[in-house]
């Protein structure tokens, strides 16, 4: 820490920063446009300018801009003096010359960074009185909708979308007063993390177009903190409600995990919640059909059906919380209890699990971000776990930056040096059957199935480590691939390894984990990085029930003869024939709020909250246990599913705490779980926080068509929130944070209030825990695991094609089920599809977009073909689209003959 | 589509850069040199040759201001409106261009025959008013002296 003065007050920061990050660390006020945490500064916007004075004795002073001034002990400037104050008001008035000044009609209005540092510069009259410069808008597709008069010219677009995102479809297009920020043609923007435009943009340019289909300003959203359902890393958002609908999600900023942004699922798949399709009343099933019932009803019906069971088999649900697995796991008992996520994926999650328990440690998305050689093990990440692939282009900058360092420039410099580092990459190896899209900075790719990915892993840590085996089979451009990467993990200062169950493959997981061992004999820094398909898979897994093939098997057998199933769809988790003899004849109580074959087929149907109208605790790929907040108070019949299983288990739990409570006690492992965040009695200063915002409109009035009354606000005995303006309205600890807001900040530029300082962790503790820590429990290290054989690869010239391994292909939009449910998100979802080398197309007779008729083990998929000229022979995909029939993977099919037309 | 020549000329320009993005703005010229302006069809064409995006390449062609991505007319006046050219008189000769050709800065008349367009500077202040038509600077503009060199060019 060093002192630095601000007129003439004595302050402490920190060295190495700059000044504007300084002064914000600091809690002071000075406006910015072109400087972004994430994203370092350019010094472009000349909005941030302060008067450096040399001295004490220095009455003159010089201007210079914060955002590109490095902090210094001894540093003595001013925010206040006339000089800077002048200089600040005039440039934001040449920024505002062309700005239309269309807040009414702006869906930035309210929320809007140009809003609140106009109102800080106090530049609150108009003197150019000539025409503005107009721009026609584009369509850039159904997540992000454009409005470019309203631009400031400030760059920040376009440094997040090409230089931080690495997109290539987005430009700066013409000069001088005519710079125009969008495509060369219309068209959807092809960056999965397009939607933190909508956060990035200091100006309504950018905004959500899901939220317009509904809009509502901030200030009238009711918001809580709550964490992503859309895949396994656990991004933290901030979803806002209005009327009973949700209206959107942002990016809740989480220092460890995702940062400042969200991927497109995370931040479109939200309107699943709002569908009209969506079980909202509890039903009973009479004669053969199912009718609505009252909730009670339905209650004592399902009560009756697990009361009379002479078995009892419990699906639990990947993106059902832990709390609610594990109320399911109390009503039918341990050794009843099964997982709902598919069986190979399952049997993936729990290596995935086991070998985060032997370790080495598992880094957050932030730690990702910072190492300087990675490999990536048979994972798209781009499409499996979205916010890895922003990591890992941050990750490839790491060691290239080593020059700046050298140079002495600052890294915050990010002009510089970018221009520095060009396109200079650190070492990454995507090893994937297919092509992905982290191909374009990887340094080697390499084409394999499953089993040539491990012989590749393992070849790369016998390289490291003398003491294991070479891998059987291994062939020579695998060997010398291998040695080149080994050598330079060896070299690198934090090595990484990214494996998962994107492949469907438990070898690979254990290679990955054999390799990073390998790794960390040589450089205790590495870290093994696995992904996992659903946002509580790791938390199921933590449960430890049964997999999903004993269940089939016990109803089958008829060991059970009733089943409840939470918050899964069983036709997704195995091939119709298994799951429809399993349940012949069997009762099936459901609780879920995706409709779909199971809810079809109940006995007994209770409607289940979605993650907006539930509390609970979910545990990412890290093993960190978060907490997700209730946003709006379910409606009508929907309940939190723990709430429905504790009724029917009789345990009359009269909070989430005390679910928390037993589940710590039955399971000690999870115990921390409940220290995600504070418990529901927690206050500040005597006050529960509050969801909706101190301008929160019409509560008065909002009721006023039904009743003249206010009523009071809903009881939340769960959370230490209230669904109320009424509460504490500050800063919150960061697990409770509902909405970045503070005086004179109303955008989502307001949280570096709430951090503990620029880019460091919010204030206040901290928000989720790790729950696993490495070499303290768990299976015994796996040294070595053997290729299998019938493999596709470079290395595969002596296998006969008579036959195709096919393993999953992963769709951002489309692989998961909720956000398919989310219309602006369903319409990007490839067509179901069989992807086929070129040469086994060929030897077929296909041509692409052919259909065909694949069949798998126990089921048959209709598909169209398509030809992916980056697979290698005998190697084939199955496109992942939620609800589509579930086939076992890997598996090894016929070549498949052209269906009828 | 770029001919045969053209697809030459580009390949050279590619030789003489260690990226091939570097060879971008000397591409766009080798476009223009044959069409008078780039094209939608041949931007992308050229992209995909350079290794970048339309958007990328757009970014480049947009930027400055002597590549036209409309249609130009035979001959491109480019008039100075800089400083000097200002005190010296620029506001009678581009009066009288408007008068003479009936069309404004960015615009082309209905015969195709000309473009105006304004111009920062020519670097000739001190045989101001100038203006360039073409490859051909012309100096200390007048009136009628415009009208005599607007008739060269047909
Ligand atoms: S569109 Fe927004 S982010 Fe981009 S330059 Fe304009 S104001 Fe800045
Ligand atoms: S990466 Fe995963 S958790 Fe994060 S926003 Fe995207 S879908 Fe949600
Ligand atoms: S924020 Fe410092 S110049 Fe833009």
């Amino acid at each position: 820490m060093i002192t630095i003065y601000v007129d003439n007050q004595a302050y402490q920061a920190k060295a190495g920063g700059n000044l504007l990050e300084a002064v914000l660390s600091l809690g002071l006020n000075l406006p910015y446009f072109c400087w972004h945490p994430a994203m370092g500064s350019v010094g472009a916007c000349r909005q941030c300018a302060v008067t450096l004075y040399k001295d004490e004795q220095d009455t003159q002073g010089k201007i210079v801009m914060a955002c590109m001034t490095p902090v210094k002990e001894g540093l003595r400037i001013s925010l206040q003096d006339r000089q800077s104050r002048d200089f600040r008001a005039r440039v934001i008035e040449w920024l505002m010359a062309n700005h239309p000044h269309d807040c009414p009609v702006c869906d930035e209005g309210g929320e809007c960074h140009l809003q609140d540092m106009t109102v800080m510069t106090a530049h609150d009259y108009r003197r150019y009185r000539f025409a503005k410069r107009t721009f026609a808008n584009q369509d850039l597709g159904p997540f992000v909708n454009h409005e470019l008069n309203r631009c400031i010219a400030c760059y920040r677009c376009v440094r997040f979308y090409n230089d931080y995102a690495g997109a290539r479809d987005f430009s700066v297009l013409g000069c001088h007063n005519t710079v125009y920020f969008g495509r060369s043609q219309s068209g959807p923007l092809e960056s999965e993390f397009s939607g933190n435009l909508v956060e990035v943009c200091p100006t309504g340019v950018f905004t959500d177009k899901t939220l317009k289909e509904h809009y509502t300003r901030k200030w009238d959203l009711q918001t809580a903190p709550s964490i992503c359902v859309h895949c396994g890393l656990g991004c933290n958002t901030i979803p806002g409600e209005r009327y009973g609908t949700l209206r959107r999600v942002q990016a809740r900023y989480h220092s460890q995990v995702n940062g400042y942004f969200l991927c497109d699922r995370g931040r479109y798949g939200y309107e699943f919640v709002n569908r009209p399709e969506r079980p909202r009343t509890a039903m009973i099933r009479r004669d053969g059909q199912l009718a609505a019932a009252s909730a009670e009803a339905a209650l004592a019906a399902a009560r009756e059906l697990v009361g009379s069971a002479r078995g009892l088999a419990g699906v639990g649900s990947p993106r059902a919380s832990l709390e609610s697995n594990f109320a399911l796991r109390q009503l039918v008992g341990a050794e009843n209890f099964y997982s709902g996520q598919a069986p190979w994926l399952d049997d993936c999650v729990r290596e995935a699990l086991r070998q985060l328990q032997i370790g080495p440690a598992t880094p957050s998305l932030r730690q990702v971000e910072q190492c300087d050689a990675a490999v990536v093990l048979g994972e798209d990440v781009t499409n499996f776990a979205p916010m890895l692939d922003l990591a890992i282009r941050q990750a490839v900058r790491v060691e290239p930056m080593e020059l700046a360092r050298q140079l002495k420039i600052d890294l915050w410099l990010d002009g510089p040096v970018r221009e520095l580092i060009q396109d200079r990459r650190g070492p990454l190896l995507i090893a994937s059957p297919a092509a992905t899209k982290l191909d374009e900075i990887a340094r080697w790719t390499y084409r394999s199935g499953p089993a040539g990915v491990v012989r590749l892993a393992l070849a790369t840590a016998r390289e490291l480590d003398a003491s294991l085996p070479v891998p059987d089979g291994l062939d020579e451009p695998t060997a010398r691939l291998a040695k080149e990467v080994a050598a330079a993990l060896a070299k690198a200062k934090s090595p990484l390894v990214v494996s998962g169950c994107g492949c469907g493959s438990v070898e690979l997981i254990q290679a990955a984990g054999v390799l990073a061992r390998a790794l960390a004999k040589v450089n205790s820094a590495a870290r093994l990085s696995l992904t996992v398909p659903d946002c509580n898979s790791l938390g199921l897994a933590m449960l430890g029930g049964k997999n999903f093939r004993q269940a089939l098997e016990a109803l089958r057998l008829g060991r059970a003869d009733t089943a409840v199933v939470l918050e899964s769809d069983l036709w997704d988790l195995a091939p119709t024939d298994a799951v429809e003899s399993a349940l012949a004849g069997k009762r099936l109580v459901v609780l879920d709020h995706l409709p779909g074959r199971t809810v079809q087929r109940a006995d007994v149907l209770l409607p289940a909250g979605t993650f907006a109208e539930a509390d609970g605790t979910l545990v990412n790929n890290e093993g960190r246990a978060q907490r997700f907040f209730q946003v709006f108070p379910p409606q009508g019949d929907i309940r939190q599913s723990w709430r429905w299983l504790g009724d029917l288990a009789g345990r009359n739990w009269p909070n989430l705490d005390a679910v928390l409570a037993e589940l710590s006690s039955a399971l000690p492992d999870l115990a921390p779980a409940t220290g995600a965040a504070p418990q529901a009695n927690f206050r500040i200063e005597g006050l529960k926080v509050a969801r909706q915002s101190h301008r929160y409109s019409g509560r008065t009035a909002i009721t006023a068509d039904v009743t003249v009354h206010e009523p009071k606000p809903p009881d939340d005995p769960d959370t230490p929130l209230t669904f109320s303006m009424e509460g504490f309205d500050g800063i919150p600890p960061a697990a409770l944070v509902p909405r970045f807001w503070s005086p004179g900040w109303n955008s989502q530029s307001a949280l570096t209030r709430f951090q503990q300082e620029v880019n460091g962790p919010l204030r206040g503790g901290p928000a989720g825990v790790r729950l696993i820590n490495p070499g303290s429990s768990g299976g015994t290290a796996v040294s070595a695991v053997s290729g299998e054989s019938d493999q596709a690869g470079p290395q595969a010239g002596r296998l006969c094609y008579q036959k195709l391994l096919v393993v999953p292909a992963w769709h951002i939009y489309g692989s998961e089920a909720q956000s398919m449910q989310s219309p602006a998100l369903a319409g990007r979802a490839p067509r179901p599809y069989l992807g086929l080398s070129p040469a086994d197309a060929a030897q077929a007779g296909l041509q692409a977009d052919q259909r065909i008729t694949a069949q798998f083990d126990g089921q048959s998929l209709s598909l169209e073909a398509r030809i992916l000229p980056s697979l290698p022979r005998g190697l084939a995909v199955l496109g992942m689209l939620a609800g589509q029939p579930a086939v076992q993977l890997p598996a090894i099919i016929d070549p498949p003959p052209k269906g009828a037309p | 589509m770029l001919n045969e020549t053209e697809k030459e000329e580009v390949a050279r320009e590619l030789e003489r850069y260690p990226t091939r993005q570097a060879a971008c703005i000397e591409a766009l010229k080798i476009v223009q040199k044959r069409h008078g302006y780039v094209s939608d069809e041949h931007l992308a064409e050229l992209a995909g040759l350079l290794g970048m995006t339309e958007d990328e390449l757009d970014g480049v062609a947009t930027f400055y201001s002597l590549i036209f991505r409309r249609p130009v007319g035979r001959h491109v006046i480019l008039l100075c409106d800089s400083v000097s050219c200002y005190v010296m008189g620029y506001e009678d000769i581009y009066r009288h261009l408007r008068g003479g050709l009936g069309i404004e800065f960015g615009q082309t008349t209905a015969d195709g025959r000309f473009t105006l367009l304004p111009a920062p500077c020519l670097g000739c202040c001190d045989r101001a008013p100038a203006m360039m038509i073409d490859d051909d600077l012309q100096l200390d503009l007048t009136g009628p002296k415009v009208d005599q060199i607007l008739a060269q060019y047909q």
